[in-house]
């Protein structure tokens, strides 16, 4: 009976691995539109392995649970003179259906603690740093003058215009003068809030350089919807002329 | 059991009214105010639709006209073209009317109120009169939710969040919101109160804790994390509208500046201040809302596999676990805001730990099925829906879990779509389930199983049509809240889907006409159900349909636990609560 019983779970199993498989090569198709976006920054080939690793596992889990249900629903209908079971459960089965998703999910925090950390708390030495305030509707940016320093009279500012070089963190700062707002790169992997009234920051590296846009991610009015900003990844050189192009149109635009 | 209780279950705690005003208006009958809950929920919950498929018609054809909305709502509408903060009036709206004023009201009020007495053998809630102000006190909730659409600047449009500092810089109508949401609280607060003491306190005779229905155990512990919960939210809410109208900062932090002038009243806030509160009890709140559905399904699982429920004990104490850990994992909705990435550690942690109670129900539900001898009437189909539906609300929860993961998914169409199939995967069906497994007992016939059928495929197709792309939105990197994403280069491409989606939800919308016609004829018209027509065993099967004043005749004596159904050598395959077994019952 148990040896019956363990072979119908294997077969459920391995019914749903079958299954699972054709469903992910599926999903993985390059030009599918259900594809995640360009991996554009360093990290972002991290979190779409860790958000691959927990589809695959959810994947066989969902289908797994899935089939049983149809399996079980199918075989047991009632029948005519038919009689169910009579069991109150197993100690057994609930100690083996507890301990292994809480083994697996805690192997997931801890995967997951790993680039989290990455991320958020082990900032680069050194990079580009720039100053990005929200406000409705639009993306304040600011880079230090020759001075080196943010907040002083040399400060080169743009609106909604966010240019870095490639291959170099870059260290950013993100204030709201308003309500809440979120900067989100979707290519990169990035979306951090902007709060009024503190600081939070991120770093993030380009792989290529090319053109991308900032979208707004947290409801910040009516406006919410074209809260655009538009990202350019320069080689150095021309981040470097972008920025005294910049500082020039900015004096101008004083005088 | 004190004197009083004792009295009350040997009299009856109060005559049966015979007015009209006392009968069906101010009536003091937990099952009457059952029922008066089950009209103001349902009748809410197709408002709350109707502003969802305005929502999609936006997401599917941004900006085309809608002709006669124009002449409905010509503020938000002109000329029927949606207007961005009619859009967010929508969504907002929407939300929380399904979540306060159509879920929690249908699945506590009126499933709660309805149930609870009758499963454990009491005459009537342990409050009776409570029990009605309760009814009563949701009623102007509901007229203030819908008279905020009619102020200037319309109704709130911040979100069901309604973060700060937004919401306290918005028009009118958030006030109002907030003012509903506080007098709602304040009855769900009795509510709560009311069926501690009544699950403690009135369980008849033979009735221990291990005896009890899981509905009665969901309710039960579904009204301790309302009773904490509340607070902080009212408490929360009442600061939020101190920051609205009487100048106060507890949100708004120094040198705020709104649209280029400095706003007069700020200094010393924390707008995240007022996430951790609502969060606090946010997440909690969507424990309250999955659980009873929980139980509704155990219970209707175990009748229609004619089988005891597979692990009943860690079925009362997973919910006792989901209601435990609920309160340490506020703060995964709080991952991108700011707060510290240390803090996102933890709460990451206790995140993933909660989903393991989850697990363990989903798997006593298939334990239950197994061997048994499964027919498919209406409840029982909305109940496998559950458990196919809640699978995937719980799986897709653990993306959202992993900090790195959510760095990219939060705020996008990835969370709509995981909430959808918790909400309405979880919570509606198993509401669904419970209507019509309980029709019979509340009105004394049965709802019409074909069209119960057809209503139940239909929904069940049009919904994963609408809720399961979301995902894929998500995964695209689409905001959630966003009222035209063609504006993106990134979203470009996701009409067609969408398109998909709206129809969807169009012919999920129109399906529910099914359910409301087959409610309102089989009223009059359903087949006479009988005392128990589906052969159970809890304690409101083994009284009249409808249950007479007061419930019971006599007090009903409880043998054994609600689930001792197929037992070897009884003729039947079902032995109530009230029937002792003619032979010691099995524990495993």
């Amino acid at each position: 009976m148990t040896t019956r019983r363990r072979s119908l779970g294997l077969r459920l199993l391995a019914g749903a691995a079958l299954l699972a498989a054709p469903a992910f090569l599926f999903a993985a198709e390059p030009n599918a539109p259900w594809r995640l976006p360009e991996q554009a920054s360093t990290y972002a080939g991290r979190i779409d392995g860790i958000f691959n690793l927990i589809l695959w596992i959810t994947g066989i889990v969902f289908f797994a649970v899935e089939i049983t249900l149809l399996v079980f629903v199918f075989k047991y209908r009632a029948k005519p003179g038919g009689k169910a079971a009579y069991t109150h459960g197993s100690n057994r089965l609930e100690v083996i259906w507890t301990i292994i998703p809480a083994v697996i999910l805690v192997f997931l925090a801890v995967i997951s603690q790993d680039s989290w950390a990455y991320i958020r708390n082990h900032f680069p030495a050194s990079g580009t740093v720039i100053d990005i305030t929200a406000e409705q509707f639009a993306w304040n940016i600011r880079y230090p003058g020759p001075d080196g320093k943010l907040d002083t009279a040399d400060d080169i500012v743009t609106l909604n215009q966010l240019h870095f070089p490639v291959d170099k963190p870059a260290l950013i700062n993100l204030h709201s003068k308003d309500v809440i707002h979120s900067f989100f790169l979707p290519e990169f992997r990035i979306k951090q809030d902007a709060v009024p009234g503190m600081t939070t920051r991120v770093w993030v590296q380009a792989k290529r350089t090319g053109h991308w846009e900032i979208a707004c991610a947290e409801l910040c009015g009516l406006g919410h919807y074209r809260m655009k900003g538009y990202l350019t990844v320069d080689t150095p050189e021309d981040f470097q002329k972008w920025l005294a192009e910049t500082a020039a149109e900015n004096k101008t635009e004083s005088k | 059991m004190s004197e009083a209780v004792a009295v009350a279950h040997a009299h009856g705690v109060h005559a049966a009214p015979t007015s009209f005003w006392r009968k069906y208006v101010f009536s003091l009958d937990h099952k009457v105010i059952g029922i008066q809950y089950m009209a103001y929920s349902l009748f809410m919950l197709v408002i709350g639709g109707l502003l969802a498929m305005l929502v999609r018609w936006q997401l599917a054809f941004p900006g085309r006209p809608l002709a006669f909305m124009g002449k409905v709502a010509p503020a938000g509408m002109p000329g029927g073209v949606m207007l961005p903060e009619f859009y967010n009036s929508l969504f907002t709206m929407h939300a929380t009317i399904m979540i306060f004023f159509a879920i929690m009201p249908l699945l506590i009020g009126a499933f709660g109120n309805y149930v609870v007495p009758l499963q454990i053998g009491a005459r009537d809630m342990a409050f009776p009169r409570l029990n009605m102000m309760s009814f009563w006190t949701a009623v102007p909730g509901a007229f203030l939710i819908i008279a905020s659409f009619f102020v200037e600047g319309g109704a709130a449009q911040s979100g069901w969040t309604s973060y700060a500092p937004l919401s306290a810089i918005q028009p009118k109508g958030q006030t109002l919101w907030l003012l509903a949401l506080l007098v709602l609280g304040l009855s769900s607060l009795l509510t709560a109160v009311n069926f501690i003491t009544t699950v403690i306190n009135l369980r008849a005779p033979g009735m221990h804790f291990f005896r009890m229905p899981l509905t009665v155990w969901a309710l039960f512990i579904d009204a301790i994390l309302l009773l904490l919960a509340l607070p902080v939210l009212s408490a929360a809410m009442i600061m939020l509208l101190f920051d609205r109208i009487l100048h106060t900062t507890f949100f708004l932090p120094a040198g705020l500046i709104v649209s280029g002038t400095a706003w007069t009243n700020a200094g010393g806030g924390q707008p995240l201040l007022w996430q951790h509160l609502f969060w606090f009890f946010g997440h909690p709140e969507v424990y309250i809302m999955i659980l009873p559905a929980m139980g509704i399904v155990s219970d209707v699982m175990a009748v229609f596999a004619r089988k005891p429920i597979f692990g009943y004990r860690s079925m009362a104490y997973a919910m006792c676990g989901i209601a435990g850990l609920g309160w340490i994992v506020w703060g995964h909705h709080m991952f991108q805001s700011g707060m510290n990435p240390y803090l996102g550690t933890t709460f990451m942690i206790s995140t993933m730990v909660i989903a393991v109670p989850s697990a363990i129900k989903t798997f006593n539900w298939l334990g239950t099925l197994w061997r048994g001898q499964i027919t498919f009437s209406t409840p029982m189909l909305n109940a496998l829906a559950f458990v196919a539906m809640f699978a995937i609300g719980g799986l897709s929860g653990i993306f959202m879990a992993s900090t790195p993961v959510d760095i990219f998914i939060h705020d996008t169409y990835f969370i709509v779509g995981h909430i959808h199939y918790v909400l309405f995967g979880g919570s509606l069906f198993g509401a669904f389930a419970g209507l019509y497994f309980w029709f019979p007992k509340m009105f004394g016939r049965k709802m019409s199983e074909t069209w119960g059928k057809v209503h139940f495929w239909l929904t069940f197709i049009f919904f994963n049509g609408v809720m399961f792309p979301m995902h894929i939105l998500g995964m695209r990197g689409m905001q959630r809240r966003i009222y035209d994403y063609t504006q993106y280069t990134h979203l470009q491409g996701l009409q067609p889907m969408n398109i998909f989606m709206s129809f969807s939800a169009f012919a999920l919308g129109v399906s529910q006409i099914i359910l409301i016609v087959n409610f309102l004829w089989s009223l009059k018209f359903g087949e006479p159900a009988g005392d128990n027509p589906w052969k159970a065993n809890t304690l409101e099967w083994q009284t009249s349909s409808p249950p007479p004043h007061e419930n019971f005749a006599e007090i009903p004596v409880v043998y054994h636990g609600p689930y001792e159904y197929s037992v070897p050598g009884m003729a039947e395959d079902y032995l109530p609560q009230t029937q002792p077994a003619s032979a010691p019952l099995g524990s495993h």
